[in-house]
């Protein structure tokens, strides 16, 4: 379904202009990684990429083959919210709304919690998991649901290093499948770890979209410059 | 002060003693009361699902009366029953006035806004919450319904509990429809009204401590579930 165009998209709600104005083309293959300050609408240029939200004005396009409507896509929220019932069936949850015949879900189901190591926790209830484990089901929920375009936004927020090594490793995973990455993140170093692109957006324009090394060594735009000097110091 | 320390201990005496009468008069209550707020629950449960997770013309109206007909009065819930159900009634050829059926219509008639108002506010809430998590997923409003209402069924059982309490504590539709009937529409809050005013305090007094025991034991099963359900599911 992919490349996906966004052509002059504009959000607005209660007379604010939260998207202003943007276009731009992704296609399939490069990680895309979106940086901007707090609420500089990267949640909601995403949240209007997956559909949840109509645009103002624009037109959001899926322009390539296969599912059209856009449909084979997932996100992984920056608050999940998990169903009280176990991780598993959080799981077969979203694999039975898509559809999934019933043997097949739960075998899926075990082989994702597998591939992000919840196979010892698959029975508890999703909701007392810890908050990397949480973080995690919400990869395997999105994971299982074998999407051509994966939204993450801000996927580490909250997690300490070692959590944060573990979704990482999990994204790579899932981009390896031949899932095109679209994610968020404040962490510039996981940017420059798993991006191969980055769109920048500053009050809800998208400002800048260069290479990952190129926006780094040499950002085009004084706000990306400036951004990117104000964290400091990452790794 | 005797008088009332004496009808104290009798009505202790009576409950201890098991009384026949007693029993036989809390039996039907209870049953009456489930009977209500299981069909309470079964219409309640969808309305308050679809009103809250549904976009449709008239919804924020019907919340505004679902709301206001928490508070409707007994007595005209008995009335209109009655209405229905009397020989003249639409429903008089199944002859069930005075009869066990026609005081449980009329309680779950009651009680019935009651939960689908409490399930509406409970759903809504989780609704706002879940929303685009199940979007995302590909939830129809349908599925989301469904997902909801199991996903609260914790909280929805004290609401059901809420929808008992009101039930079970109601004089005036059960009296209308019901008759108050010695052995066969008797309940405890008829009973309680009839034994008062013809002064048998301790059967009166013995019912009514039965009747505000069970109320308190309802509440706090009620928050003994939410508890351990948070405690277990979070
Ligand atoms: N539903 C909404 N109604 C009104 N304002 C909203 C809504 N959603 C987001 N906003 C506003 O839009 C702006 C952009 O929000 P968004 O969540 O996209 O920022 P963000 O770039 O993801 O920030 P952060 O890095 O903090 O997650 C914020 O000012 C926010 O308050
Ligand atoms: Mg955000």
């Amino acid at each position: 379904m992919l490349p996906l165009e966004l052509r002059d998209v504009s959000f607005a709600i209660n007379g604010r202009t939260l998207i202003d104005h943007v276009s731009v083309e992704i296609g399939a293959g490069p990680r895309t990684v979106i940086l901007g300050p707090n609420g500089a609408g990267k949640s909601v240029l995403m949240r209007l990429c997956h559909g949840l939200l109509p645009a103002s004005a624009g037109r959001i396009i899926w322009r390539g083959a296969g599912s059209a409507d856009g449909s084979r896509q997932a996100m992984v929220f920056q608050r999940p919210v998990m169903l009280r019932r176990s991780a598993l069936a959080n799981v077969v949850y979203g694999l039975k709304l898509a559809g999934v015949s019933r043997a097949e879900r739960e075998l899926r189901a075990a082989d994702v919690l597998d591939a992000v190591d919840l196979s010892a926790v698959s029975g508890r209830p999703a909701r007392v998991l810890s908050g990397g484990e949480q973080q995690r089901l919400a990869l395997a929920r999105a994971w299982a649901l074998n999407p051509e375009v994966l939204f993450l936004d801000e996927p580490t927020a909250n997690l300490d290093p070692n959590a944060t090594r573990d979704v990482e490793s999990i994204i790579n995973q899932i981009c390896a499948g031949g899932t095109k990455i679209i994610m968020s993140t404040h962490n510039l170093g996981q940017a420059r770890r798993l991006g191969d692109e980055i769109l920048f957006l500053s009050h809800g324009r998208l400002v800048e979209r260069s290479p990952v090394e190129q926006f780094f060594k040499q950002p085009a735009s004084a706000e990306a410059a400036a951004f990117i000097r104000a964290e400091l110091p990452w790794n | 002060m005797n008088d009332l320390n004496r009808a104290f201990a009798e009505a202790f005496g009576l409950i201890g003693a098991l009384d026949a009468k007693l029993v036989e008069i809390v039996t039907l209550s209870l049953e009456v009361s489930v009977a209500a707020v299981a069909f309470a629950a079964v219409a309640g449960f969808p309305l308050g699902a679809a009103l809250a997770v549904g976009r449709f013309r008239g919804r924020g109206s019907i919340i505004v009366l679902l709301n206001a007909l928490m508070g409707l009065p007994p007595v005209v819930v008995g009335l209109v029953v009655y209405l229905l159900l009397s020989r003249a009634g639409p429903l008089g050829e199944f002859g069930i006035l005075f009869t066990p059926a026609a005081m449980v219509i009329a309680q779950a008639v009651l009680v019935t806004p009651i939960i689908a108002a409490l399930s509406r506010q409970t759903i809504e809430d989780a609704w706002r919450e879940y929303e685009e998590q199940l979007r995302s997923l590909g939830a129809k409003r349908l599925n989301a319904a469904f997902t909801l209402l199991w996903d609260t069924r914790f909280s929805l059982i004290t609401v059901m509990l809420a929808g008992f309490g009101r039930a079970a504590a109601e004089v005036g539709a059960v009296m209308i429809v019901g008759g108050n009937i010695d052995g066969v529409t008797r309940v405890m809050t008829t009973a309680i009204a009839l034994e008062t005013s013809k002064g048998d305090l301790p059967l009166a007094l013995g019912l009514g401590i039965i009747l505000v025991g069970l109320v308190i034991m309802v509440n706090a099963a009620a928050n003994l579930i939410r508890e351990a359900a948070l405690r277990r599911y979070g």
